[in-house]
């Protein structure tokens, strides 16, 4: 797994707070036993009711750095919604804040969520949409988040950051290094052993 | 001073990771159809192995037809998704729970099934490809959500990464009134603290009203926890929990359950534990409760206005103004059902305002129960016939209409009393679609008035309560 210290590139600013992975990832698109072509599907029921959603706009094209608002990607549990962020090519979240299971399930894809003040965010939301070819700088190690005149200092959970900067970002390995001490524990647990 | 949550974390934690995470041991991991196959997939492609296929239990829920679950099912996909987690289980020596299979009739909403099945026990970790397994928190476990990456680290190594959370203790005290219900409390507790108010924190809940509900009535509080934002929710285990545990399949009998007993009482929360915040509320003063909008935070008591703050695009959506009420909204369909309402006690109330009457000619009314098990319960006290007389569809076991996997759904602009979790735009399976939360009871009026109404004048008219 590689280190990931630093994202550059064109933004995607999405309004709106507390979007859910319901309107991430409609249900309907659950109904398959792989994540394979979730990316056609982003936002797709809130893409058709607005004709100019940003995920519909040709400006946009290429972008990997989604700009987004407060509590984003609560609700369902569904890694289905950043596994189709992650396959249409986002690869860093900069937002005023996320869920606990969204930002967790970015990070194992190698996704990271910056958080930052809503004057920062709304800043950047602005810049984008004037000039899309603007690009943004979200660096993991420091925090810093810069697009032309915008700079902000964004956070990432300290545990995260330092997975991402180490490439350790996915867990399994570490998970089963040191299996005896698993072991150890499950043996110490009353209801695992037989009360 | 230590907070159950602490005391469970500490018993379960392996390591601290060099991420500075934890790594934390998973004493008990459920799934179901529509989070696991990515993750059997991905454990195949590594050439892992289960580590402990002995505390993973597999049902369907999400996908699987209510209508009819004979195999094969009608809904070719249903059919296809439950077929996988058969083989995947099978190849992999877990536990499974399918209509149709050897020991299928233990089938249910894997949250409604763990407890039942006596799955559940407190002290436990719990994780589960959901984010509503915070369910089982009712019973003193520490559960919570993950997504399908972690189900495959749970499978392989029974382990999660995790950041410790802060533990909050919310006190709801004194008795709700006649008509109000667990349902009406957390979604006022939801209300107050914001549907992002919970992110970093666990949920206890306790006092005095906590104190007297039944295990069902706290399911429905922890169930919605992550709809205030946070990830778990639990209430300490007491004497209600151990006799809600006694004589369940997975329970341990005899002198081991009072050895499970001694433990289960020493991992609840000391009576000095420190909390990192604590709210109160004041049960007398909470009515029965409804959404108006698009999250499970912006809801009204049933005599309340929408207030001048309401957010433009969740009254625009739902057509709702500000100022104006949700009792008299007329509906299209009644749901009963979900991992938040859809067990034994919620269909019992709901069925003592519908018995003898029937659902407005407008309204599309359907019960939906949490497993085959309360099914039969609720055959063997007469209930789907009360429900049937009364113009209700009866379905078999399933998550049905909450997210409209299956082919239970909204149709356009409808309007739906659903006693379910969440009210998201398009939740219900129409983009369009609008969802009204409340508790069983208040569908259960609402279906028979064709409108929205306050469930305390329906128990007036008809003598109950």
């Amino acid at each position: 797994m590689s280190s990931i210290t630093s994202i550059t590139g064109r933004g995607l600013p999405v309004r709106g707070d507390d979007l859910d992975t319901d309107r991430i990832m409609p249900a309907r698109f659950l109904r398959a036993v792989t994540f394979e072509g979730l990316e056609r599907h982003l936002f797709e029921d809130d893409r058709r009711a607005d004709p100019s959603h940003p995920f519909n706009d040709a400006r946009y094209t290429g972008a990997t750095v989604l700009v987004v608002n407060r509590n984003f990607g609560c609700g369902s549990s569904r890694e289905h919604a950043p596994q189709g962020l992650a396959r249409f090519g986002i690869a860093a979240i900069v937002g005023e804040s996320f869920s606990e299971i969204f930002l967790g399930n970015s990070a194992v894809l190698g996704i990271p969520c910056f958080s930052a003040d809503h004057a920062s965010i709304d800043a950047l939301q602005s810049l984008v949409e004037r000039a899309p070819e603007t690009l943004i700088e979200a660096r993991v190690d420091t925090g810093a988040v810069t697009a032309g005149s915008v700079r902000m200092a964004a956070t990432i959970p300290p545990g995260l950051r330092d997975a991402f900067v180490s490439g350790r970002w996915n867990p399994t390995a570490m998970l089963l290094d040191r299996f005896d001490e698993v072991r150890a524990v499950a043996d110490a647990l009353p209801y695992v052993t037989g009360f | 001073m230590h907070t159950l949550f602490h005391k469970v974390w500490n018993a379960h934690a392996v390591r601290v990771l060099s991420s500075g995470q934890t790594q934390l041991f998973v004493g008990l991991h459920l799934i179901h159809e529509v989070t696991s196959p990515q993750a059997f997939d991905m454990i195949r492609q590594h050439g892992w192995r289960v580590a402990y296929p002995e505390r993973t239990f597999a049902t369907v829920d999400h996908i699987v037809p209510t209508s009819s679950q004979r195999r094969p099912f009608l809904d070719v996909t249903a059919e296809e998704m439950t077929v996988v987690l058969e083989r995947n289980c099978r190849d992999f020596g877990i536990q499974l729970w399918t209509p149709g299979s050897p020991g299928g009739e233990n089938q249910g909403i894997v949250h409604v099934i763990g407890p039942e099945l006596g799955l559940t026990q407190p002290g436990m970790t719990i994780a589960c490809g959901d984010s509503h397994t915070s369910t089982h928190g009712a019973l003193g476990a520490i559960a919570f959500g993950i997504g399908t990456s972690q189900v495959r680290d749970v499978l392989a190594s029974q382990c999660l990464a995790l950041d410790r959370m802060n533990v909050r203790r919310i006190d709801v005290n004194g008795r709700l009134g006649p008509g109000v219900y667990a349902k009406d409390v957390i979604l006022t507790i939801i209300r107050r603290l914001g549907v992002q108010g919970g992110v970093g924190y666990a949920y206890e809940y306790g006092g005095t009203t906590l104190d007297r509900m039944t295990i069902e009535e706290r399911m429905t509080i922890c169930n919605m926890s992550i709809e205030g934002g946070a990830r778990a929710g639990y209430v300490n285990p007491d004497e209600t929990t151990f006799a809600f545990l006694r004589g369940r399949m997975f329970v341990p009998t005899g002198a081991a359950f009072d050895r499970a007993v001694a433990w289960w009482r020493h991992i609840a929360s000391d009576p000095d534990a420190r909390y990192d915040d604590r709210v109160t509320l004041d049960a007398a003063a909470i009515e029965p409760t409804v959404t108006w909008g698009i999250n499970p935070g912006q809801s009204v008591g049933i005599g309340e206005r929408i207030g001048e703050s309401a957010d433009q695009e969740a009254l625009t959506f739902m057509g709702f103004e500000r100022g104006g009420q949700v009792q008299g909204t007329r509906i299209d369909v009644a749901f009963i059902g979900s991992c938040t309402n859809g067990r034994l006690s919620d269909l019992e109330e709901a069925a003592r305002l519908v018995r003898g009457r029937h659902v407005a000619p407008h309204v599309r009314a359907l019960v939906v129960p949490g497993s085959q098990a309360v099914s039969r319960a609720a055959e063997a006290k007469g209930l789907p016939e009360i429900f049937t007389k009364a113009g209700f569809e009866w379905r078999g076991a399933g998550c049905s209409m909450c997210l409209a996997m299956n082919p239970d759904r909204l149709e356009g602009r409808q309007i739906c009393a659903s006693s379910s979790n969440r009210n998201f735009k398009g939740r219900q399976g129409s983009p369009t679609g609008r969802t009204l939360l409340m508790s069983p009871a208040m569908v259960a009026a609402a279906a028979v008035a064709g409108e929205v109404v306050d469930v305390r004048e329906m128990m007036e008219e008809v003598g109950i309560g």
